[in-house]
């Protein structure tokens, strides 16, 4: 028993008069008698060497704010960093109902526990539903290469094919997990692409369609911001094929890109993380798969998916588990793929997002994020030794910039920008050096003209 | 104890997409400036006609208050870990996450760092994830964790990865089997199923638990390893865990220890004291972290000296002055969760654990046990409840137990779920009876963590006592509840059927008709 001086705050019954009426309720003479199944051989000796606590809760906070606070923040900064999470406006009604504690403290309750929060879930996925034009829409997974990576295993199973397509556009993050993934079950083959365009390679797809190819995946816009502009002839060459077309998008670019499944698409992905949801150190992101509502579609995927249905009383919704005997928490050790506890928290989010925005909020953000992103690729593109963008296909919201002829390293350029309060576009040089010294700058809403001014005004002065 | 009377919130609150009224606007997005449109040209242009968005997608026009409205009436339908006494979710260890951690996590020292921005701009969070890896360290005796897996599946998947590159790398591809027990949580088998294993489920004894010699007989040279919850889901701690790690590293295999909830044993006993090679902890239960409607989970995942090279990229080192992320590492499994997994959630767990300490630590699992305990104590003496495999084995549970009440079903026609919806009409969430498949008949799992009273314990016993008395006396108001919670009984065959699911609204209405259900807009 501890010999603490006060109770603690968390733990209610470690008063010690009340622990010991528990134990006599029990019947037991101490809390050691309740261990009596482990071993002693399996026993910590003594206490475990920990930091000395911090009770109090103002020195805990003090204390880890006081770390915290070393961090340089893009609410501090003046960032351009994209590349897989990005820096979008989070309106304060989003904060408001994610910080709710029924909400943030709600887990695994079900339909009658939870039907606000089953309501919420059931909500996003039917507001996703409508910008991706599709009629089903998955509960989150992990993130967008979690997403991708379930696309084409389920593109794989639906059509009894193990190979898919990837161009080599997909950021080495995002690749490493597709890899990982499907590694034991679909063979990745790499499509390179257009070094002027940033398209895909279309002679290299058609090369590269067989039978034995599952599906064909590409992002809207990509990785290095291009918007893929022969989506339709991609999808056509992979239905001439017998193969499934499987596009990622970044949601919040709908508003003025087509939805998928009008140029082709059999299955949607993506990262609803640019909906209201904070970076977080990219602790923000949620994965999503959008797909036609058929029971053969329904049946592989692996996630939670919540149904609207009604009840005893007329009228009244209510909402449960879709096929859930289709999960991991059924199949087990015969799962095709696991499932758990993911980002349901953001999906309500993303849901009061886009409730905010609307559908004209949407057009005219996206709009906006176009404009401003090409505004800043002029401003870049006429200092010297800069090209931007490096490729002519049209762009959303990140476009590259190759800095080779300055005689500077992106690295050296960041480093600069950093010290006049600024971060820089992602450095490219590493996982594409056939690019030189290229980087991946992102601009959205968030950047204002001045922002923007002031990022090739500071470029100047670092690279004179 | 009389019980309070009680009904949950009911606003029959409209889908969202049923409030829309043309024209209304919740937010006005950043304004572009007109020197960016002064020369009117089209910022689409280069677009083919093709990709341009033909129609506006069909979300709903609402003003800022009733979006807002909307979900909090939602929010007031839900009964989250701090509105109920939510020990009912066994497996899941509810309990309370400080609010003062809350703060924390929403200062932009948190919320707004981007993922990749330069090492010196975030000493900070590297700090953070730097120590707190060194707290797992010394929680579970094994010399290296990873912070990326973003939940314990993923983090259970994220070590049968790792088993799999040791055994690669040694030449031993072939070992393509991974051992379970069926009361290790589902996705002890999952996980390594969708890492390409073959999975083996061993079952339990009479004790409880997997015997030895039942380990003994599912090793072979094709096992890769083990993968098991101790205690599991019965609350039994199988004490011969020493043992069958032995037997599997005997075989060639690797063992991970599933701690996704090791609130019982918190500083009592480690997954070194036992030999295991791998382990994950699941933040968002044992480490107090709010579990989010299910998100922004960490599975962190420890592992020995000798498979820390497969550990996915990036590690977190530090020189003694510099905190740095460290992306060289030649035999690494590579990604598992894009960037750092769910960094804030590790912030909250170091911050939970700084205020505890080693003493507070053990505290945590006296208590849970303690309560555990009293709980099962109170309802010792409800008819038809009883403790799984009690007439077998005699040994206190851990922080958990699993009951059955096949007895208050086979009396009364009354089932476990059945009661479950019943308790909602109380102010509980519904409990969880069981993982599947339900070996233990008519299950019910209750864990009350270490947050909850005594008088919280009492309350909720005679909730249990309450309706099990019903059960026996008036039976049809429990298989026809609940009454008195948001909604009413819901058939659950409409969502096995694929004329009548519906994930979204627009193929509910694709399915139901256009009117079926709906109230109009209200609100």
């Amino acid at each position: 028993m501890s010999d603490a001086p006060s109770a603690h705050p968390y733990i209610p019954n470690s008063v010690p008069a009340v622990r010991r009426e528990m134990l006599d309720a029990i019947g037991v003479g101490s809390v050691d008698e309740l261990f009596g199944s482990i071993p002693e051989r399996l026993r910590v000796p003594g206490m475990l060497d920990l930091p000395e606590p911090l009770r109090g809760e103002y020195e805990l906070r003090r204390h880890v704010m006081g770390v915290l606070d070393r961090n340089e923040s893009c609410a501090e900064r003046l960032s351009f960093l994209g590349g897989g999470c990005w820096p979008h406006y989070v309106p304060a009604v989003c904060d408001e109902i994610v910080n709710r504690g029924e909400f943030l403290t709600a887990y695994y309750g079900d339909t009658y526990g939870d039907h606000g929060k089953m309501q919420a879930l059931f909500e996003y996925a039917s507001m996703l539903g409508e910008l991706v034009e599709c009629d089903a829409v998955s509960q989150p997974t992990y993130d967008w290469g979690a997403a991708a990576a379930t696309s084409i295993c389920m593109a794989a199973r639906l059509t009894g094919r193990q190979a898919a397509l990837v161009p080599a556009s997909v950021g080495a993050e995002r690749r490493s997990l597709i890899e990982g993934y499907c590694e034991p079950w679909v063979a990745l083959e790499t499509v390179p692409f257009d070094a002027r365009t940033g398209l895909l390679d279309l002679d290299r797809v058609r090369d590269a369609m067989s039978e034995q190819i599952a599906c064909v995946y590409f992002e809207m816009p990509g990785f290095l911001g291009v918007i893929e502009t022969q989506a339709e002839q991609i999808a056509e060459l992979a239905r001439e094929a017998g193969a499934m077309t499987v596009v990622g998008v970044d949601p919040i670019s709908l508003g003025v890109l087509e939805a998928p499944p009008r140029y082709g698409a059999d299955i949607v992905c993506g990262d609803i993380q640019p909906l209201g949801i904070h970076m977080h150190y990219g602790g923000g992101l949620a994965g999503f798969v959008a797909s036609p509502d058929s029971e053969r579609f329904v049946s592989e995927y692996p996630m939670f998916l919540i149904g609207l249905g009604t009840t005893a009383v007329e009228g009244e919704y209510a909402f449960g588990e879709v096929v859930w005997d289709r999960t991991s928490y059924i199949q087990r050790g015969d799962s095709k793929e696991y499932t758990g506890t993911t980002q349901n928290l953001f999906a309500i989010a993303a849901g009061a997002y886009l409730a905010l925005v609307g559908p004209d909020g949407l057009g005219e953000l996206g709009r906006g994020i176009v404009q401003r992103a090409r505004y800043a690729a002029e401003r870049l593109e006429a200092l010297r030794g800069v090209r931007a963008p490096v490729f002519s296909a049209p762009f959303f919201k990140e476009f590259v910039a190759d800095f080779s002829d300055t005689g500077k390293t992106v690295a050296e350029i960041n480093r600069a920008l950093r010290e006049r309060g600024l971060f820089g576009g992602l450095d490219l040089s590493g996982q594409y050096p056939e690019l030189g010294q290229s980087a991946l700058f992102c601009v959205t809403e968030v950047h204002t003209k001045t922002d923007i001014d002031r990022l090739a005004d500071e470029l100047e002065e670092v690279l004179r | 104890m009389t019980l309070r009377p009680f009904h949950q919130a009911s606003w029959n609150e409209p889908i969202l997409l049923e409030l829309s009224t043309p024209g209304q606007r919740g937010i006005i997005p950043p304004q572009i400036e007109p020197e960016l449109t002064a020369s009117g040209e089209d910022p689409l242009a280069g677009v083919p006609e093709v990709l341009r968005r033909s129609r506006a997608p069909q979300l709903p026009e609402c003003s800022q208050p009733q979006v807002l409205r909307h979900y909090l009436r939602l929010s007031q339908e839900t009964l989250g870990n701090d509105v109920n006494l939510h020990l009912g979710l066994g497996t899941c260890t509810m309990k309370y996450s400080p609010k003062v951690n809350e703060e924390l996590v929403r200062s932009p020292k948190v919320a707004d760092l981007h993922p990749s921005q330069d090492d010196d701009t975030v000493q900070g969070m590297l700090e953070v994830l730097y120590r707190f890896e060194r707290m797992l360290c010394e929680i579970s005796g094994l010399s290296r964790f990873t912070l990326q897996p973003a939940g314990g599946s993923q983090g259970v998947y994220a070590n049968a990865r790792m088993m799999h590159a040791y055994h690669a790398a040694r030449g031993n591809a072939d070992r393509d089997e991974i051992i379970t027990t069926i009361f290790s949580h589902p996705c002890d088998g999952a996980g390594p199923a969708t890492a390409g294993y073959k999975v083996i489920t061993v079952y339990a004894g009479d004790k409880g638990y997997a015997e030895p010699d039942a380990i003994r007989h599912a090793v072979s040279e094709r096992t890769a390893g083990l993968m098991i919850t101790n205690p599991e889901d019965t609350g039994l701690f199988n004490p011969h865990i020493d043992e069958i790690v032995q037997i599997v590293h005997d075989a060639g295999g690797l063992c991970h220890y599933d701690q996704a909830n090791a609130n019982g044993i918190l500083g009592i006993t480690r997954a070194s004291d036992a030999g295991f090679d791998l382990c994950q902890f699941n933040l968002h239960k044992t480490f107090s972290s709010p579990h989010c409607s299910m998100g922004m989970p960490v599975g962190a995942c420890g592992v020995t000296a000798e498979l820390a090279p497969f550990l996915p990229v990036p590690t977190v080192e530090f020189d003694g002055s510099r905190y740095r992320l460290e992306y060289d590492r030649p035999q690494s499994i590579g990604k598992i969760r894009a960037f750092h997994g769910v960094p804030a959630t590790v912030v909250r767990s170091f911050a939970w654990v700084l205020s505890l300490g080693a003493e507070g630590l053990r505290e945590v699992a006296e208590t849970a046990v303690l309560n555990n305990n009293y709980l099962a104590s109170r309802l010792a003496d409800v008819p038809g409840v009883d403790v799984s495999f009690a007439e077998t084995n005699s040994a206190h549970r851990l922080e958990q137990i699993r009951y059955t009440l096949a007895r208050l079903q086979a009396q009364t026609g009354v089932s476990t779920l059945d009661v479950a919806r019943r308790t909602a009409d109380f102010g509980v969430a519904s409990y969880f009876p069981s993982h599947e498949p339900w070996v233990v008949p008519e299950p019910m799992t209750l864990e009350p963590s270490e947050s909850y009273s005594r008088a919280d314990l009492d309350e909720y016993a005679e909730i249990i006592a309450e309706v099990s008395r019903e059960a026996y006396e008036t039976p049809d108001k429990v298989t026809s509840s609940p009454h008195d919670s948001t909604v009413h009984k819901m058939d659950l065959e409409q969502h096995d059927d694929p004329e009548r699911w519906a994930l979204t609204w627009r193929g509910y209405q694709r399915k139901r008709g256009a009117t079926a259900g709906a109230r109009g807009a209200g609100s």
